[in-house]
């Protein structure tokens, strides 16, 4: 009875295949909604996408990047909630999903969208001005030490740069003032203009202004060092810049970056997307942006996706809880 | 004269037939684009970013920033016909530039606006070309406090020098700086007066508000009055151009003053829209007899168009030398170069020279070969006013109603739109001014987060706004332009004896 069951699984399988190869294609121009402003890592990033559609002809229909970043963000989520069935359009997500709903209590849930994939992880880095101290030590001390505010920039309030301002306070002791800037790319040249004496941006946005030599990189927040051995800079790469966990200061966090649909939308539409962002994560446009950009290149999708998110979830909420960012 | 030099290698990168064929065709979509109310530049490129993915870099810039150039023109266009400005920066236009529209002088309003565009962008031009380095350094000393005394100064400057009464100006400032406060809080990250609704999150968009209340209150005016547009009798040839010209010199110091602030503002991010407002308030200050402003005074148009496309083009800079957008279309601009794979930021003038040369030299070519296209049409635009009014003002409305929509897909913003249309039209029946709670809702969130961030790091010492040289001259030249009306009478008084006619205050 071996071959029947053989034939009735391959069967299924062909079945199961079938809608996969012949199945739904978007009809009308597709979206990449940005929770982002321009400029920014998100839309950086979505620009990157359309683009590797665009050059490699993964899609028929045409791709544009739509930027919802009004309300820090939340215009973009509100816009993707109200969009329900609607599968022309692709949000790109990040740790907003979590921290927003419960800072500034959007009715907002991350769990009515459809989710696609995760496709990357970003890093975080403590930056400060190149005419600033050298090591996180000395950074620390002269944190201390100083009798004015000692100014850190971020995007936003009570986010992600918020979160890590707070516990780097928790871990080291000193007392940071933190400025909540539009984006992260104001944050930048605002350290860069010594304005700020440093902040926690993502490798993208502080790129240039470290090749330009005018901020210096001092510990990056995860639990390994970034895996890049390119050199960006003339002596550095970002694997040369240590983690703050070697440099004595135990602060980890990173952040996902993934592709969730409005609800209700077919099966056979999501297929479609999950197949879409598995071929653009094959793309050189992909790789080269993941190694310029120093992301963590990662795919999941289905339940380890969904996995994935409801412990990021829960790690996201004990970090603000903590931090005290949760409104009442 | 380094500049000089790769300013030549850019002319001779950009002189081939395919490049030039780019530039006329962005133009023309740009003057397209630019007539539609509130789908003015930024939504035009970011229309047609997509299509100039598989050119090569300098050709597809080339291209995006003659749809740029052919908006702002055209972007004038409405202004002076319908009272309707297309960009944030046209609001000035439209104090003189309608009245002379209605009194049947809309080709000569309509080649001033065009020349004086052309003439702005050219001195700022002229800037990048020669102090490109120079001046990226000085837009990286604003920090909050500088940027906060840059926004007090245009707001004091309105109040100071306006011509409407001090208290009607402060009401309508004040309406404007409530209204800006709805949405997302940047600096709490809380919401604020959106009554738990999804559509108030975004906040109020400036440019709903502004098509509402310039479009369609003049619509309701117009209806109430007579159904006619009032510029019928234009004389319409290229005779006119000419005449214009040839008055062009007399006007030398409000186009170099204009030229001069747009600039400057234009430098620091977000400035375009200040720089029009204060190049026209300040030709007022200056002149023999304010009193003509307002009613049609081409001197009206020239300031405030000359300012804003200086610092238009102005706003390019800090764009190409730190990553930093100065507006909306230089922001979908950054995106484009991110595309194709160049960072904007201190390195691009040294690793793609070929690239910023090219734009630049493109800025040039452009200008010339836009401002020749435009005036061209001139006699085609201004015709536009003999068709019945009946016939126009549906289409000015749904025009509008598109316009408001397209910002942000939204539906719910042309019920805003319609009801800023309202809003105008008592405004303008109880003499209310328009424009300070324009200024106030387009600026009045950056000035208070600017404001905020500046107590945060001085730990809420006012002192910071002295607190060195820049940012304490443009403080305190905000505060006696506050109260220039009493300076002004004092200095008079003190300056004539007896005799002399009292200065109004």
């Amino acid at each position: 009875m071996r071959i029947p069951v053989k034939a009735v699984g391959v069967a299924v399988a062909l079945l199961l295949s079938a809608p996969a190869l012949a199945g739904w294609e978007p009809t009308k121009p597709v979206e990449i909604v940005v929770a982002a402003g321009a400029g920014g890592a998100s839309d950086q990033m979505a620009r990157m996408m359309q683009a590797a559609i665009q050059k490699n002809s993964l899609m028929k229909q045409p791709i544009v990047v739509s930027l919802k970043g009004g309300a820090s963000g939340a215009e973009a989520l509100m816009y993707m909630k109200s969009s329900e069935g609607d599968p022309n359009k692709v949000l790109i997500a990040y740790s907003l999903i979590y921290m927003l709903p419960l800072s500034a209590k959007i009715p907002f849930n991350w769990r009515e969208l459809t989710p696609v994939s995760v496709v990357a992880l970003d890093q975080f880095v403590l930056w400060d001005n190149s005419a600033g101290p050298k090591t996180v030590k000395e950074f620390v001390a002269a944190a201390k030490a100083a009798s004015a505010p000692f100014k850190m920039g971020g995007t936003g309030s009570k986010r992600e740069d918020h979160v890590l301002t707070v516990f780097l306070e928790q871990k080291t002791g000193a007392k940071f003032s933190y400025l909540p800037y539009k984006s992260g790319g104001e944050a930048a040249t605002q350290l860069v203009g010594n304005h700020t004496e440093s902040n926690v941006n993502n490798p993208s946005e502080n790129l240039e202004v470290w090749r330009a030599g005018q901020v210096r990189p001092l510990c990056v927040f995860d639990k390994e060092r970034i895996s890049y051995t390119t050199k960006v800079t003339d002596t550095q790469s970002w694997a040369d810049i240590p983690t703050c966990k070697e440099e004595g200061v135990d602060v980890q966090y990173l952040m996902l970056r993934a592709m969730f649909l409005p609800g209700k939308v077919t099966a056979e539409q999501q297929a479609f997307y999950v197949e879409l962002f598995q071929k653009v994560t094959q793309t050189a446009e992909y790789k080269d942006y993941m190694e310029k950009q120093a992301l963590k290149p990662i795919f999941l999708t289905g339940k380890d996706m969904v996995q994935f998110l409801e412990e990021d979830d829960a790690v996201n909420k004990s970090l603000m809880t903590e931090a005290g960012f949760v409104a009442k | 004269m380094e500049a000089f030099g790769l300013l030549v290698h850019g002319f001779a990168v950009l002189l081939t037939w395919k490049t030039l064929v780019l530039m006329m065709v962005g133009l023309v979509l740009g003057i397209f684009v630019g007539v539609l109310p509130g789908l003015g530049g930024p939504n035009g490129v970011a229309i047609l970013l997509p299509l100039t993915f598989t050119m090569d870099p300098t050709s597809a810039i080339v291209m995006l920033s003659c749809i740029y150039w052919g908006a702002l023109f055209g972007g004038a266009i409405t202004s002076i016909l319908f009272n309707i400005p297309g960009e944030a920066w046209s609001v000035a236009t439209t104090f003189d530039g309608y009245p002379m529209a209605q009194q049947g002088r809309a080709a000569e309003a309509l080649t001033a606006a065009f020349t004086s565009s052309f003439v702005g962008s050219l001195v700022a031009v002229l800037l990048i070309t020669f102090l490109a380095p120079m001046i990226s350094s000085f837009a990286l000393k604003f920090g909050p406090p500088e940027f906060f005394a840059v926004y007090l100064l245009t707001f004091c400057s309105f109040v100071g020098l306006g011509r409407e009464a001090k208290h009607k100006t402060v009401i309508s400032m004040s309406l404007g700086l409530l209204l800006a406060g709805v949405g997302m809080d940047t600096v709490s990250g809380q919401l604020r007066m959106t009554f738990g609704t999804a559509e108030l999150l975004r906040g109020i968009n400036f440019l709903v508000a502004v098509i509402g209340l310039f479009g369609i209150s003049e619509i309701l005016l117009t209806m109430e009055e007579r159904l006619a547009l009032r510029g019928h009798a234009a004389s319409i040839s290229l005779r006119v151009v000419l005449s214009v010209w040839k008055d062009l010199p007399k006007y030398w110091v409000t186009l170099l003053r204009s030229s001069f602030i747009g600039c400057w503002l234009g430098i620091t991010p977000g400035g375009a829209i200040a720089a029009s407002f204060m190049g026209y308030n300040l030709a007022k200050r200056f002149a023999n007899d304010p009193e003509s402003f307002g009613k049609g005074r081409i001197e009206g148009v020239f300031a405030p168009e000359t300012a804003a496309h200086a610092s238009g083009t102005a706003a390019l800079l800090p764009m190409l030398a730190l990553g930093i957008p100065g507006s909306g279309t230089a922001a979908i601009l950054l995106g484009g170069l991110m595309v194709w794979g160049l960072n904007p930021g201190p390195l691009l003038f040294v690793e793609h020279k070929d690239f910023v040369w090219g734009l630049i030299a493109s800025m040039y070519l452009g200008n010339v070969v836009g401002l020749m296209l435009v005036l061209t049409t001139v006699p085609i635009f201004a015709s536009i006013l003999r068709v019945p009014f009946a016939a126009v003002a549906p289409m000015i409305v749904v025009s509008c109603a598109i316009g408001a929509y397209a910002i942000q897909n939204a539906m719910f913003d042309i019920w805003l739109m319609l009801g800023f249309g309202v809003v105008g039209y008592v405004f303008k029946k109880i003499g209310i001014p328009l424009a300070p709670f324009t200024l106030a809702l387009v600026l009045g969130n950056r000035a208070e987060d600017a404001f905020r961030l500046s107590m945060i790091g001085s730990g809420g010492d006012l002192k910071v706004f002295w607190s060195n040289g820049l940012v304490g001259s443009i403080t305190t030249l905000a505060i006696v332009l506050l109260f220039w009306p009493l300076i002004d009478g004092l200095l008079s008084r003190a300056g004539s004896t007896q005799g002399a006619k009292p200065a109004s205050p």
